[in-house]
């Protein structure tokens, strides 16, 4: 056994400076994949039959932005639909009450084994199933009436079938994230006291959040394309809005494109508020970094300087 | 630590329960499979029970029924004079609402194998979350209570750190001081310090023995025979769902008078 002498001070090795080793093979794959992408895009921008000048010539117009504006309504209403319904639809099935959590499986059982386009095309159509609606003692006095004509709008209508439609399906997203918290949490709040509603609002979803938003950041980006099937009831969202620029001009892939390049932007920026999402509900465990952050250290490490 | 006032139902005069838990031929099954056979023992204000015996004996099963985590199926259990999750109205039984059960928890803090911090708050937010939000106490109240007890359990410079920055030891420091910060009457260990590295074990003991110094009535599961002899009053031997042995921990570890006592000391020791 030998043994240090903590009093005699070691002298502290200079830092390992090595070569780093160098991937020849990257670069040339890098280098082909440049070229190719450099030739595709040179020869979409000179190919006249894409109709850029058409492009160009509607991307800012106010109709287009317009159809942008509902497009993201849309979104963002079905999206508070999905999610609020979706955990409260969750939370039901996860109840010991089985007539609560009956419900909530025949719901699901409906609104996600129906076409979503019917469900959109029924809303619209319930003024002609159920003209008014009232609610009341029957034979009593009614409490609240409604025109199905004065309520439903087209608008009102493509928020119902998209948003009830996605509540069923988030429900199934919620209910796994909340399936993979560790019981030992419930059972550690409980035992401090804490009641069931508390343990689920303070303990178990924020947790269940780190299993939940990746795939609800997967159905904002799918739902944002999904809308454009309100066009069925000739709500003028984005694509509807470039529809009917083309069946006018006939211009059908310039106007197209035009629709894509639009959807392409806001996926984009709802891909980067889901990363800031994710990485605000993973405090506690690893953190993530963003592809710059990634590169920057990337940098720093080969140009000798500590990340 | 105060002892909550008993309530008036306990009984006339203010004069806390003789016993701080009592169990009376107490049975729990789990569908066909009886895992509790009659438990009776009584554990008084200011006792450490330290509880032994082998795996799948009952002994968390028996903590957990103690704070109502499981329905027990027969016998009776008292806590701080109050029958456990029920209510007693002329010879019947009536089950208690969610609620009533949570406020009985109140009384009662629970530390587990796995410690079980919420991993998405750090350890001040651990420590605080029950006071906070179960008894409605003002936050800038709970907050210095709170630091108080994470000094208490030596971790004052880590309470801004997350559960997965702390080690073992320090988790479950953590997890004591966010069972006693609902100032419990009773507290319950179901084998602290069986899930930590060996070098992790002594700072746990050490801050539950400074507990059962300041009067804190505790039951603690462990396999620390050396804890059971220094700091325990009382200690059980379960095995098969019933208490085998019951006494002195130093009788019993020094001359266990039941053949499977022996055997299972044999084997710990
Ligand atoms: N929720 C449950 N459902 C069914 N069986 C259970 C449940 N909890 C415990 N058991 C069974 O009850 C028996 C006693 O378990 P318990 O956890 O109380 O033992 P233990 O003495 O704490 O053992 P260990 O030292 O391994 O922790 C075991 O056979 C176990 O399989
Ligand atoms: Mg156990």
């Amino acid at each position: 056994m030998t043994l240090t002498d903590e009093n005699v001070p070691r002298e502290r090795p200079t830092e390992i400076r090595a070569v780093p080793v160098r991937h020849y093979g990257r670069w040339v794959a890098a280098a082909l994949i440049l070229y190719i992408a450099i030739w595709a895009v040179y020869s979409v921008a000179n190919n006249e039959r894409f109709g850029w000048d058409t492009i160009n010539a509607w991307f800012w117009d106010g109709a287009i932005l317009d159809g942008i504006v509902t497009t993201l309504e849309l979104t963002v209403i079905a999206m508070l639909m999905g999610v609020v319904g979706g955990v409260l639809l969750a939370v039901m099935r996860l109840s010991p009450n089985p007539l609560i959590s009956g419900v909530a499986w025949l719901y699901v059982w409906v609104f996600r084994g129906t076409p979503v386009l019917v469900q959109i095309i029924l809303w619209f159509y319930v003024k002609a199933l159920i003209p008014t609606f009232s609610l009341g003692i029957p034979f009593g006095p009614t409490f609240v009436h409604f025109n199905a004509n004065d309520l439903i709008t087209a608008f009102v209508a493509g928020c119902l079938g998209l948003g009830l439609n996605e509540a069923a399906y988030m429900s199934e997203i919620v209910r796994a994230g909340i399936l993979s918290v560790d019981p030992g949490q419930s059972e550690a709040a409980t035992a401090l006291g804490m009641s069931r509603a508390k343990i689920m609002r303070r303990v178990v979803l924020p947790q269940a959040m780190r299993v939940i938003i990746p795939p609800t950041g997967n159905e904002t980006i799918s739902m944002l394309k999904t809308s454009s099937l309100v066009s069925v009831i000739a709500l003028s969202d984005l694509l509807y809005s470039v529809q009917i620029v083309y069946n006018r001009t006939y211009q059908t892939i310039p106007m197209l494109l035009v629709a894509s390049i639009w959807y392409l932007v806001m996926t984009s920026i709802l891909t980067v508020g889901q990363f800031y999402l994710e990485r605000y509900f993973g405090r506690g465990t690893a953190q993530r970094q963003t592809m710059l952050e990634r590169f920057v250290a990337n940098l720093r490490v080969r140009s000798g300087r500590r990340p | 630590m105060a002892l909550s006032k008993p309530s008036p139902e306990a009984g006339a005069g203010a004069e806390p329960p003789e016993f701080m838990v009592r169990a009376e031929n107490v049975h729990k099954s789990f569908g066909r499979l009886e895992v509790l056979k009659g438990i009776d023992l009584e554990v008084r204000p200011g006792e450490v029970m330290v509880v032994v015996g082998p795996s799948g004996s009952g002994k968390s099963t028996f903590l957990r029924c103690i704070n109502h985590l499981e329905k027990i199926n027969g016998g009776r259990l008292w806590v701080n004079g109050h029958l456990v999750g029920y209510r007693q109205k002329g010879d019947r039984l009536h089950e208690m609402r969610d609620r009533e059960v949570a406020a009985q928890r109140r009384d009662i803090g629970m530390v587990f194998q796995r410690f079980n911090l919420f991993p998405h708050m750090t350890a001040l937010g651990n420590v605080m979350e029950a006071p906070v939000q179960v008894k409605g106490l003002p936050r800038a109240q709970v907050r210095k209570q709170a630091v108080q007890l994470l000094e208490r359990v030596g971790l004052a410079d880590k309470t801004d750190s997350y559960p997965s920055q702390l080690s073992g030891g320090q988790q479950q420091r953590v997890a004591i001081a966010r069972a006693l910060a609902m100032e419990p009457a009773l507290m319950l260990f179901d084998e602290p310090t069986s899930a930590l590295d060996p070098e992790l074990v002594g700072e746990v003991l050490e801050v539950m023995k400074q507990l059962a110094v300041d009067g804190m009535t505790m039951i603690v599961v462990t396999h620390e025979i050396g804890f059971a002899r220094e700091v325990g009053d009382s200690l059980v031997f379960m095995d098969g769902g019933v208490v085998v042995e019951k006494g002195r921990p130093r009788d019993i570890i020094d001359n266990p008078q039941h053949p499977r006592t022996q055997d299972f000391l044999s084997k710990v020791l």
